[in-house]
Parts: structure tokens; C-alpha cells; sequence
């Protein structure tokens, strides 16, 4: 059990595909706008990284090496064409705020990154915990990012009111307000990293 | 279909909402290729290549398989796996033919199909000019050329950016700004400049 619970831990703290990786920026940096869309755009992303790492991790010996890069692009279209549906039957307003970053899921380097350099080599359970981890890590960065963005880019979080007058620079909402708190917080683990090292 | 429509589509895709500053498209790759001037224009022309071929192919697909047999749920599946085989084959065949174009883009190719810029385009397309399942009048055109300009903005971000970059390795910068933070912080300077395109709407 301790050893599934690694799996988990290393993709939300050690592995974490946002900072640590650097991988699935595109949709990261979109949709962080508000942090509802980060969690929607969150769990779309771990329900598809899950889904893949489970087949792949089942299939993985009867896919002949030589075209394994397109079955698991097969594989991860399928759940995220899932999802896809999924969401414009359940949650309309969400799907539209998300736009098309809900099918580019599949072109996320985050979800294929993990079905060829782990799921691809290990057993099922490993590579389900490995997935949940990986999701996890990438829902939490994108609950941070959203959440600088929305705080100080609209003065709310999750739609109520932060503080009582605080004019909010509105510029984090903007696509250029993304990459600089990307930047800043790279640059800021950067750091934490080299103090404990 | 009109001459200010094809200029409303070439301003917009390459400056106002362009690919990478505005829509954040093809992100991995601008980030990593850019350290230098030409790796990253290679990069440049092979996405060009590819998102104008699969932009052409991708209107033949939804418009003559998806829509007639009501099957527009399967685009992200359709689309992806045809950009692959198609980004595939243009790489045997370029191996195959042209060592020395393959040394110039070549050894790219396999990186764009896993590249957000490539799919984006092909669904933004399916989305601007099909409207409740009906191709708009020059719809074809105005993709093809959506596909084109958007390489366009894609390597006209690539090469500001690799530009930058290569000046940088004179300068002084703080250890743990290095790399990915700094490059990230530079594009967020372009695409702020860029924010000045806006007022250019017709």
C-alpha cells in the first residue's frame, strides 16, 4: 500500500507535470483564467490520464512496439472524445468557457508523456496510482494559477469577492498575465529547490 | 468570400489572437526550440508545412465524412489520427527524397504531432466555418488560409523569440531565473506588446 501511495505522492510534489515536468502548458495557461475552469479543466485532464494509463498499461504487450506512438494516441482520443461528450451533456456553460481546449486534451504532451515513459512499463495498479498522482499534481497547479489570476486579476475567487476595494490589475486575466505568473512561479520553485539542495 | 475576409483572418491569426502569445498553442515546442535562430526557423517551416497540408485535409474529412454521416463527435479522434499518419508519411517521404531537406526540418516533424498548434487550428477551423453542421460559403478557402497565417504567427513569435534568447547568453541572469522562467517572462513582455494589435479590428 505505502508503495501505491509513493506512486500518488511523486506526481503532485516531486514529478509535478506543471513545474516540475514543464508539460501540458497550452491548456494550463488558457483556461487559468478563473479557478472554476482550472478545476473543470483539471478533472477532464485526470479522468483522461487515468483512463489512458489504465489501458495502455493493460494493452501494453500485445501493441507492437514500432506503432505504439499512434495506438495510445487512440487510446487517449477515446477518452477525451468521452469527455468531451460528458461535458457538454452535463456541464454546458463549462465546456463552453473551455472551448476548444477540451479536444486538444489529446495533443496534451502530459497525458501521452505518461502512457509511453510509465504505463507503457508497469503494471496496472502502479500505473492507475501513477495517474491519479500526475492528475492530481497538474489539478493543483492549476488551482494556484487560476487562483493568483482570478484573485488578483478580477478580485474574486470562485466568484465572491475578495476584498472590499481593491482594483484588480487586469492584466493576470489577459493571455500575457498567464505567462508571466507561469514564469514567476517556475522561477520561484527554482529557488526553493536551490535552498534545499 | 472577399478580399477584407481573407485580411480579417490573416490580421487576426497573426497578430491579434496569435497562435502562441494569444491562444497559447504550441507552447512545449516555442519553449524549447527557441535558444537559437535556426533550429527555431526549421521548426517554423515545418509547422507552416504542416498545419496549412493539415488544415486542407482536415476540411476534406469533416466535411465529406463527419457532417453527411452525422459523425461531427468523432472529430478529435479523426483529426488527430489523421494528422499523425499524415505528419508520418511526410517524414518518410522527405527522408526518403531530400537528405537535405530532412536535415533542415526533417528531424522535427515527428515533435508537430503531438503539437497543440497543429490540432488547434484544424478544430478552430471545424468551429469558425461550419456553422450547425453547414460549411459556410468559401469555407475551404478561408481554412486553408487560417492554416497558412497561423503558421505564419507561429514563426513570426518563434523567430522574436530566438532572437531574444540568443542575445541573452551575454547577459547576467539571476541562477534561478534560467531557462523556462525567463522564457516565460519574455513572452509575456511580447504578447503584451502584441496586446497592441487589438484596436486594429475592421
Amino acid at each position: 500500500m505505502k508503495k501505491f501511495f509513493n506512486e500518488f505522492l511523486r506526481g503532485i510534489a516531486k514529478e509535478n507535470p506543471t513545474f516540475v515536468l514543464v508539460l501540458g502548458l497550452c491548456p494550463t495557461l488558457a483556461v487559468s483564467v478563473s479557478v472554476i475552469n482550472g478545476i473543470g479543466m483539471g478533472i477532464a485532464a485526470t479522468f483522461v490520464l487515468l483512463g489512458s494509463n489504465i489501458i495502455v498499461a493493460v494493452i501494453k504487450n500485445s501493441i507492437p512496439q514500432r506503432i505504439r506512438i499512434p495506438c495510445y494516441i487512440v487510446v487517449i482520443a477515446t477518452f477525451v472524445t468521452v469527455t468531451e461528450m460528458l461535458m457538454k451533456a452535463y456541464s454546458p456553460a463549462l465546456d463552453r468557457s473551455l472551448g476548444i481546449y477540451v479536444p486538444l486534451i489529446v495533443v496534451n504532451c502530459m497525458v501521452l508523456g505518461r502512457a509511453e515513459a510509465y504505463a507503457s512499463k508497469n503494471t496496472v495498479m502502479n500505473s492507475f496510482f501513477d495517474g491519479l498522482g500526475m492528475g492530481v499534481g497538474f489539478t493543483l497547479a492549476l488551482i494556484l494559477i487560476s487562483g493568483i489570476r482570478e484573485a488578483l486579476g478580477a478580485g474574486t475567487i470562485l466568484g465572491h469577492r475578495l476584498f472590499a476595494s481593491f482594483e484588480p490589475a487586469f492584466i493576470l486575466g489577459m493571455p500575457s498575465g498567464a505567462l508571466l505568473v507561469i514564469g514567476l512561479l517556475l522561477g520561484f520553485f527554482n529557488v526553493l529547490k536551490g535552498r534545499k539542495a | 468570400m472577399s478580399a477584407s475576409q481573407f485580411l480579417t483572418i490573416f490580421i487576426s491569426a497573426v497578430f491579434i489572437y496569435n497562435v502562441i502569445l494569444s491562444r497559447f498553442l504550441g507552447l512545449c515546442s516555442f519553449v524549447a526550440i527557441s535558444k537559437e535562430t535556426k533550429p527555431a526557423l526549421s521548426m517554423s517551416l515545418a509547422v507552416m508545412f504542416v498545419t496549412t497540408m493539415s488544415s486542407i485535409i482536415t476540411w476534406f474529412i469533416y466535411r465529406f465524412l463527419l457532417i453527411p454521416f452525422d459523425l461531427t463527435y468523432l472529430r478529435t479522434i479523426s483529426f488527430i489520427l489523421v494528422i499523425a499518419t499524415f505528419v508520418q508519411f511526410v517524414e518518410m517521404v522527405v527522408r526518403k527524397t531530400n537528405p537535405a531537406m530532412y536535415r533542415l526540418f526533417g528531424i522535427y516533424l515527428p515533435l508537430i504531432t503531438v503539437n497543440c498548434a497543429v490540432m488547434g487550428v484544424a478544430v478552430l477551423n471545424s468551429d469558425m466555418f461550419f456553422i450547425n453542421g453547414r460549411a459556410l460559403p468559401g469555407s475551404f478557402w478561408y481554412s486553408a488560409f487560417q492554416g497558412v497565417c497561423a503558421g505564419l504567427g507561429y514563426a513570426l513569435a518563434m523567430l522574436l523569440m530566438s532572437g531574444i534568447r540568443e542575445r541573452l547568453d551575454l547577459c547576467n541572469i539571476p541562477e534561478s531565473l534560467k531557462d523556462f522562467p525567463l522564457a516565460f517572462i519574455i513572452a509575456s513582455i511580447m504578447s503584451l506588446s502584441f496586446l497592441g494589435f487589438n484596436g486594429f479590428k475592421f
